[in-house]
């Protein structure tokens, strides 16, 4: 039986995807508990806000030698979004230099602006595009669209873990996927019919 | 690229979906909590819900008493008695905004009343994506620096109301406040500009003298405050055809376009509006 946990860390708006991982129909929790985080099955880190707010969060509830146990250890799945999918990174640059979870080497940083037409954030609905192999965006009809809004990205070291990218100025990254650990830098919970299809394939694909 | 949005605008009364010609004269319109499925069926983009109530009670008989007597025919009068009888009709904006959010998967944004951070801490609790807010940035401009910096500036959409003065009705409008009631001494340039430095993620601008008449946006408006505008730029007020998205649209192409009556009485509504602008070569999400 999988059971989803929704990681609370005080950061965002986790109603949105709480509603949007219910409706595919499996047992969903939001909590900072580490024994329920322990006993489910598939995890989430969601979050919206700023980089630095984000680490502070988890730093302060405890959570980084949990989930570092269960990602890293235990190697359960995990999806990150948004912020979350930021904060998988070695370090980032938003508003000073700050240390990340580390579990994807790379670096998170500002969308570069090089033309009048491409404004930050990065907020709206773009077109993803396959560029790897991909368990999320399997038999997701392609190219499909999925609502973004950000100002900061993670550059991976290893560009191979690069699943799904979208064009806006340059190219922004727009998924991860390193063995059990998955990262969508759009938001699945209110991109739709190919959103709720991307959570289901990370409830039933990993 | 990005896809140019389309928003629809519902806006409730007293817990009940109306609609609304220059700022008064409210019509019921159907049931908000299967409208907003509907809506993101058709591939609307995102939806706002504006709380226009003009009062804090959400007490059904007296919302129906308002609604019926101007209700233009029998049958909506017949359709909310309909409505009072479901189980789960809401009245209140909290439990409305937790329903309505259980089935919309597309951003949601909810304005009116917002007059604290903790009326939009409650709001984005029970499941709204953004807040819209209006006369509380008006008499309190650090209420967006506060809010976006609790929030992050992504969910603070400050919504503007104008009136276009007779003085010199090209380029000039007035701000108003309180359901248009209220004229400002705002400079609207000087406030468009004030509200992005403090932190608002997004604009919803809105003509009053355009709202519910139908006869296209004010293309004067969106020329001069997309021209200074920094942020998303979302037009509301006027729509009376496909065509007017077409229009603005062509003003400029960053604008993010809003109709509310409109989308109202025809099934499919959204989509076709959609795939007439596709038609007209906007890239729109179909």
């Amino acid at each position: 039986m999988k059971k989803i946990c929704i990681i609370d860390y005080g950061i965002g708006n986790i109603a949105s995807i709480h509603n949007g991982a219910l409706s595919s129909g499996y047992d969903v929790i939001v909590s900072s508990d580490p024994e329920k985080i322990a006993m489910s099955t598939h995890l989430i880190l969601p979050g919206v806000g700023s980089f630095e707010k984000g680490m502070d969060g988890l730093v302060s509830r405890d959570l980084v030698e949990i989930l570092n146990d269960q990602v890293i250890a235990k190697k359960k799945p995990i999806l990150g979004i948004c912020l979350g999918m930021q904060l998988f990174a070695s370090y980032g640059l938003e508003k000073g230099h700050h240390k990340g979870l580390n579990w994807i080497k790379g670096k998170v940083e500002k969308i570069k602006v090089d033309s009048n037409n491409i404004k930050v954030p990065h907020m709206g609905w773009n077109e993803v595009k396959i560029k790897n192999k991909s368990k999320l965006l399997s038999d997701i009809e392609m190219p499909a669209v999925f609502y973004f809004v950000h100002s900061y990205q993670l550059i991976p070291d290893n560009k191979s873990v690069i699943t799904g990218i979208c064009e806006y100025g340059e190219n922004v990254i727009s998924c991860i996927e390193y063995n059990n650990i998955y990262a969508t830098q759009f938001h699945p919970e209110k991109s739709h019919t190919p959103g709720l299809k991307l959570l289901n394939n990370f409830f039933s694909n990993t | 690229m990005l896809k140019t949005r389309l928003i629809p605008v519902l806006l409730l009364k007293n817990g009940i979906l109306v609609r609304s010609r220059n700022f008064s004269l409210h019509q019921l319109t159907g049931n908000h909590l299967y409208q907003t499925d509907r809506y993101s069926q058709w591939k609307a983009d995102e939806v706002i819900y504006l709380d226009i109530s003009r009062d804090n009670v959400y007490d059904l008989s007296k919302g129906e008493s308002t609604i019926s007597s101007t209700s233009s025919n029998m049958d909506e009068a017949n359709e909310l008695n309909k409505y009072r009888l479901e189980k789960d009709f809401k009245t209140n904006m909290i439990d409305i905004i937790k329903t309505i959010s259980k089935t919309c998967r597309v951003p949601l944004s909810v304005g009116g009343k917002i007059r604290t951070i903790e009326d939009i801490r409650k709001r984005l609790k029970a499941g709204a994506d953004k807040v819209v807010i209006n006369t509380k940035a008006i008499e309190n401009p650090e209420f967006i620096e506060e809010a976006s910096r609790v929030f992050g500036s992504q969910c603070i959409v400050v919504c503007i109301d104008v009136i276009k003065t007779n003085i010199n009705p090209k380029m000039d409008w007035k701000v108003v406040k309180s359901f248009g009631k209220v004229k400002t001494e705002l400079n609207l340039k000087e406030w468009i500009l004030k509200v992005q430095k403090l932190g608002a993620g997004e604009l919803l601008l809105q003509s009053v003298d355009r709202d519910g008449m139908g006869k296209g946006y004010d293309l004067d408006l969106i020329k001069m405050a997309s021209k200074i505008s920094k942020t998303p730029l979302i037009i509301l007020g006027g729509v009376g055809s496909f065509q007017d998205f077409v229009d603005g649209y062509n003003i400029n192409k960053n604008i993010t376009l809003a109709a509310a009556n409109i989308f109202h009485f025809t099934e499919q509504s959204v989509l076709n509006a959609k795939k007439f602008m596709l038609e007209n070569n906007i890239n729109v999400r179909v």
